[in-house]
Order: structure tokens, then sequence, then C-alpha cells
């Protein structure tokens, strides 16, 4: 399906992260908007109140986040694409309903502007340590998609991307940005609505009384319904049967819970996005992702000026589920994988993982404030180079 | 039912008779229905459901008069009382 | 009994009992039978809770299929899951929050959020002031037992002072929360109050709040068997609705403020508000179109309807 031209801003804009982050949800079809102010996020729901009026769509500033996130579920249910925008703080108190949103297995998008932490750290100022949380952040089992921009173009870009998946494959997609990029200036090219293609819901054929929420096909994803469609159904966050009634049973919180880790994990090719570049007689590749991508491009310049010519670059687009495969296959050719992030050492874990021992993996540090300075990432290039 | 003058409207007034139905095996026995029931139809039974809770049972079914109060106050979906006719009412006045 | 004999009834057709119509509990079309019989203990007074609202539907001219329940968790959350309406069990506290989603993101849908006091009150007690601040358009159906029992027995925001709970195994110290004062304090333009032996007035004040434009809010006194009445040594469910019977009292229009509940005190119950003001969505449609005019698109509202 395409966009609808109501929502599509098309033409050349000066935006910002956060508003380039509104105007892809604004074309994705959002229509439904809940949020609650903290910075460094707040830009995409004043965009969002602003706009709406005109588009037929509905925002609310809710109390607090809790109901923020509890709120887009219910608009989700009723037939809108919803999403909710926070940052730090508020990210923490979404996260016992955004284990509800993947156990109901809710279309929706989640978007997280990151700011220095632990507690309320730095407000106004970059980091990227809530990208484990974005992982594990609520209690108990379950994948979910996360994705990283690293300039408002994608930001505009991958909000429609994260809309698309979160239909298809029926979870909350986090969308992982920081307060760089949030707050960063650039030029953002907004396509024609007749250019942009929307992965729709795929509701029930079924007639009412037939139709059971969780029943599934081969894709492991169930179809849905709307409420006031006449289906009468029941849907809780208790592990559930087809049915959608509580099951409480070691069965089927295996058959639930399993269906819900596989229907990602199965379809990993489909969601993964990566940016390579110098792969081929790469010695040591540098891992980044978000703002930190680009100071990383600066690190890779020093080094080649410095003479180490064979430096890859992957950034990734899709940080989780995270690109497991790629990386084992790197990890055999490479002398070292280079990971600089703003924080103390999170998405170095999977790559570590992921290499096993079989090269250097090395960790470029940062608590955030600011980025890194790109001399930092040149010295650990050069330190894996040796 | 004794009255001290004949109502105005009891040429029209019918008086509903009601028949109960329990479903004795849904009942938890909490005796709410035995309790209220404004005409005493009711009467806790002796026997046991598989449950193990004592059934209401009908006690006097010729009385009731189809107000359904048992009906709305019990807990189980267990009991409900469905019109069977409506006699004219017998006046002593 | 002789080998043969036995032989004879075995070999007998099993006539079991198919359901005539008349076995079928006219609730049972409206229920999700296959989930009978449901967790409420014996005596509890949630069961009569939830027939009084299908009666109450069943006064209101709403169409069934717009007609939507949603739950947090407790023993109250559970109703959601036992009303056969497309409904919603969600997560503790959460339940008023997920109704103003599907409410505003449909607003043609009449949602009802069924769920208890400490659901609410508590950890959803911003949600529920807020909620009634903005006067937004939906049902709250509280059942109040004064503990929290699917937990045990711990103290609830409403647990009425001296009282026992697991965790004031002493007494309850705490002032307690007057609920029909707090939602009317927020804002709510119905409140009213019954016991679940209130049954018939009970139901016309909860199809009332059904019909009502806004937040309406009804609380029901519910009896709580296994923890309350057993913690406090007041006999059973039978004993409190028995209570209930010879202490409340009908006070329709009192001030709310005044109807707070002491241990065994005396219970007012009625309608105690019944206003009119604009909803959260004719508020912002009709404020958006003076300040927007024809370029402001109207929410919830269809072509239609705007001309």
């Amino acid at each position: 399906m395409k966009a609808d031209p109501a929502g599509v801003l098309t033409g050349v804009h000066y935006l910002d992260g956060d508003k380039a982050c509104a105007e892809g949800g604004l074309a994705a079809g959002c229509r439904f908007f809940a949020g609650y102010p903290i910075t460094p996020s707040t830009e995409v729901a004043e965009r969002v109140s602003e706009r709406f009026p005109y588009m037929g769509g509905m925002f609310i500033q809710m109390e607090d986040e809790l109901a923020s996130m509890a709120a887009i579920l219910g608009g989700s249910w009723a037939g809108v694409k919803s999403m909710t925008v926070t940052s730090g703080p508020g990210f923490s108190l979404m996260m016992e309903n955004i284990g509800l949103g993947a156990m109901l297995e809710t279309p929706c998008v989640v978007v997280n502007v990151q700011r220095g932490g632990p507690s309320t750290g730095l407000p106004t100022l970059p980091g990227q340590a809530d990208m484990m949380q974005a992982r594990w952040g609520s209690h108990g089992d379950y994948r979910l998609i996360a994705l990283s921009p690293n300039s408002p173009q994608e930001c505009f870009d991958l909000t429609i991307t994260a809309f698309n998946f979160s239909e298809k494959y029926r979870v909350p997609v986090l969308f992982m940005m920081d307060e760089c990029v949030g707050h960063m200036t650039e030029k953002v090219v907004i396509p024609e609505a007749d250019k942009i293609d929307l992965t729709e819901r795929r509701y029930t054929k079924k007639k009412p009384g037939e139709y059971l929420p969780y029943a599934y096909g081969e894709d492991l994803i169930p179809d849905m319904a709307k409420a006031g469609d006449g289906h009468f159904f029941h849907v809780t966050g208790l592990t559930h049967d087809e049915r959608g009634y509580p099951d409480m049973t070691w069965e089927m919180q295996e058959k639930c819970v399993h269906r819900l880790i596989d229907k990602i994990d199965k379809n990993v090719d489909e969601i993964f996005m990566i940016e390579e570049e110098n792969m081929d007689k790469a010695e040591v590749v540098v891992i980044s992702y978000g703002i930190t991508s680009r100071v990383a491009l600066r690190g890779i310049q020093l080094a080649e000026q410095a003479g180490m010519k064979n430096i890859g670059r992957m950034r990734l687009i899709t940080v989780w589920p995270f690109p497991e495969k790629r990386i084992r296959e790197l990890a055999k050719k490479v002398k070292a994988f280079v990971v600089p992030e703003m924080n103390y050492g999170q998405m170095v874990l999977e790559v570590e993982r992921c290499a096993g021992g079989q090269c250097k993996t090395i960790l470029v540090p940062h608590g955030g404030g600011t980025v890194h300075k790109p001399e930092t990432i040149y010295q650990a290039i050069k330190e894996a180079y040796k | 039912m004794k009255y001290w003058r004949k109502p105005l409207d009891a040429d029209r007034i019918k008086i509903p008779e009601g028949e109960l139905h329990i479903l004795r095996e849904r009942c938890k026995g909490c005796a709410f229905c035995v309790e209220y029931c404004p005409k005493d139809v009711l009467e806790l039974s002796h026997e046991f459901n598989s449950k193990g809770y004592h059934p209401p049972i009908v006690k006097n079914g010729a009385i009731c008069v189809h107000c359904q109060l048992c009906e709305m106050l019990c807990p189980e979906f267990a009991i409900f009382c469905v019109l069977k006719n409506q006699k004219e009412p017998a006046h002593e006045s | 009994m002789k080998a043969a004999e036995v032989e004879e009834i075995q070999k007998k057709p099993k006539t079991r009992k198919t359901k005539s119509v008349e076995e079928e509990h006219p609730l049972e079309k409206w229920l999700r039978m296959d989930r009978m019989p449901h967790i409420w203990c014996s005596t509890c007074g949630i069961g009569t809770a939830v027939t009084c609202f299908i009666e109450a539907i069943k006064k209101t001219t709403l169409a069934r299929e717009d007609i939507c329940v949603v739950s947090g968790i407790g023993c109250s959350g559970r109703i959601a899951g036992y009303i056969k309406q497309d409904s919603f069990h969600t997560t503790h506290g959460r339940a008023i929050p997920f109704a103003v989603g599907l409410k505003l993101a449909n607003p043609k849908l009449k949602v009802v959020v069924f769920s208890g006091d400490g659901d609410l009150s508590s950890i959803g007690g911003n949600h529920l002031i807020h909620t009634a601040r903005r006067n937004l358009d939906i049902t709250v159906l509280c059942i109040n037992n004064f503990i929290y029992a699917m937990t045990g027995g711990q103290v609830a925001p409403t647990t009425p002072p001296t009282a026992i709970a697991t965790t004031t195994p002493y007494g309850n110290y705490e002032h307690p929360f007057n609920l029909p004062a707090l939602a009317a304090a927020c804002g709510a333009v119905y409140v009213a109050r019954w016991t679940a032996l209130h049954v018939r007035r009970l139901t016309n004040s909860m199809a009332e709040a059904l019909q009502k434009k806004g937040f309406s809010f009804v609380e029901i006194i519910c009896p709580c068997t296994t923890l309350y009445a057993r913690k406090n040594k007041l006999g059973s469910g039978l004993d409190l609705m028995k209570f209930y019977h010879d202490n409340s009292v009908i006070v329709n229009g009192a001030d709310p403020r005044e109807v707070d509940i002491q241990f065994q005190s005396e219970i007012k119950v009625g309608k105690f508000i019944d206003v009119d003001k604009p909803t959260y969505l004719d508020s912002y449609n009709t404020y958006m179109k003076t300040k927007l005019g024809d370029k402001f698109k109207p929410y919830g509202v269809t072509d239609e309807e705007r001309q």
C-alpha cells in the first residue's frame, strides 16, 4: 500500500532528527500519538501535536510514560497506527507495557531519543546506554526489533520502516535515536506519497465467532482483529492459548513464548539492515551505530591517513535482532573488531559473543555527554592493527 | 395477600408465576438466592454437588413470582427463572 | 449385582442429557462459557456485579459490538476474561490508559474499565484522576472489596482504618480513599456507589453510566469472603451481604465528601453526581474549530456528520 498524502510533507526540508522522525511517523500513517514530555525527545511530540489537527489524527499528552505506552497499545487494538516517544527515565517507565505489547503482539512504534544516564543523568546530552535495555528491558523472554538511525534523513526513512516492521511482525518496534541525531539539523528529503511503501496490518478474514486471536500459520504471525468488529475476542498479558484465554501451564508457556521468539528469529534475514564498506580485504572492522558511526568514520579516515588501509566499516541499522551470522563470518577473517559506543560496553558484548574468541574485540567506551573524539577511535584502530 | 381495600388496578395486574432452573453443578453454595428470595422459595439442599457445595433446591415453587432477584444475585450464573404463567390475583378484601 | 446385570447396564446407550433451552442460563451468550467456572470464591460478589453489568448493557441502546471491556490485574481484573465482548486483560493499574487509547483511536467504541480498587486507585490512581479531569468519555466500574484479594489480602488504599490485612497485621492505621469523592473532585460527570446487594439499583446506575457522555464512575462495594471477611472475623461473604442489607443507607445526591467508609460503619450509597460537561473530544473539536477554522479536520466525526 502507498502512503496517505494527507500525512506526507513532500519536499526538501531542513529538519532536526526529532521532527524528521515525527514526519516519518505521519507519513507511515500514524494517527494516534500518546506521549509525555521529556528532553531530548519532546520535539517529536510537539511536531505531531501541531500537525495532527490538519489530518485527522489524535494527539494526547498523557499523565506519564506508563500511561503513554498503555494508551498506544489500546490505540493499536482499535485499529489505528500508534506511536509514542520518550527518553531515558521515560523508557524505563514504559518497559512493563512494552512487555504487554510483546505478549499481546501489538504493532506500535516506541521512539527513544537516548540521553546520558543512569537516572536523570544528562537530560540534554547524548548517550547510547539504553541498547541492552532495548533488548532485555521488560521482564521475561521476548523478541523485539530495534533500529538505530544516524541522520535526520534516516530518522524519517527508518520511522517508516519501523512501522512497516511492527505491522508485519506484530511487535512493538523500538526506534533508538540519540540526542545528537535528534537535535542535529540537516537536509531531509520527503518523497511523494506514492513513492512511500507501507506494510498494512493483516486483519482476519474470518467471520465473527470463528476468529481465534492467536491462531497462526506458517509465518507464525497471527491475523489481527480490531475492537468493535464483532469478534468478541479476548486478549491477556497472561500466558495464553490460541483463543487468547489464560493457560498457565509449562506446555503453553513453551508454546506461547517460543513463538514470540521464533517469529522474529526465523525472519532475521528480512529484518537485518547493515551498512558495510571496504569489507573484502578488511583486517580490522569498526562496528558502530547511531551518531557514533559518524565519528567512527573520521577515526577510520585518520587511520587510513596513517597508512592502515584495510579497515572495514560496519554500521548497524537494525540493532536488535543482532546480525549474529554476519559477525561470525567476519570473525573468521579479520584480526579485530573495534566497537566504539557511547556506553561502557553493551553492543560490544554481542560482538564478542559472536566473535567467539576467533579475533580480538576492542571496546572504545564513552560515558556520553558528548560524542567520542575521533582520535580515541583512531588509537583503538591502531591498537587493533598491531 | 391481604389489602385493606381492593387496589384500583387490581383487574389489570396479573401475578407472574416463575419456574426456577438451578444449574446444580455450577453452584458454589453461597446461599445469596436462599437468603434474599422475598418469597422464601428456596432452601439449601443437604446433598453435595461434585464441587462439594450444597446447591439450593426449590422448596415451594408455586409461590415464586418471577422477580428474578435470585438470578441477579447469583455470582455463579447458576440459577434463573422462566416466566411460566400469569394468574389473576386472589384478593381478600 | 450379577455380572449379567452389570453387562446389561453397560450395553445400554448412555443417555447423556443434552442441554435443553431451559437449562441454558440466559446470560450464557454474554459470557465466555468455555472458561466457566470462574475463579472467584464462593460468596464473592464480583459475579453478581458482572450479571448487573450485562443486564445494564441490555437496558441501553448501545450496539453490543461497540462495547469493549478493559481490566487490570487482580480478582476483578479477571472480569474482562469472562465477559464475551472485545475484552482486554492488561497490566496492573494500566486499564484506564489502555482504555483511553481504545476510545481515542476509535471514538465510536463504548469503552468500559471494569477493575478493582487497588488496581484503579493505588497503582492506577494517577490515570483515574487524570482521565476524570479530562472528562474522557469512558465508564469506570470499580469493584471495591477493601483489600488486595488476588495477592493474599494486603492492605489497599480503600481498607478502612483498624481493619486487618496481611500487611497491616495489627490493623490499618492509614487514611483510606473515599473513591466517589476522589472521582467527583477530579471532574467525573457521573458518580454512584452501590453494594453488590443493590442489584437493581446497581444495574440502573451502570446503564446510566454507560449512556452518560463523559467520565462516569460507579463504585461497587463487594464482599470478599476469603480475605477481608476472614481476616477481620466478619463471617462469610453472605454475612457481609447481610451487613450491607442492614447498614447501607441510600442518599441520592449526597455530597461525595461525606460518604467515606469506616470499619463496619454505615455505608452511604446512591447516585451522588450527575452533571453535564463537554467531553475531551468535544472540547478538542470545538476549540480547534475556533482556532484553525476550516483547515481543521474534526476528530472522530465522519464526513457526513461534519456536513
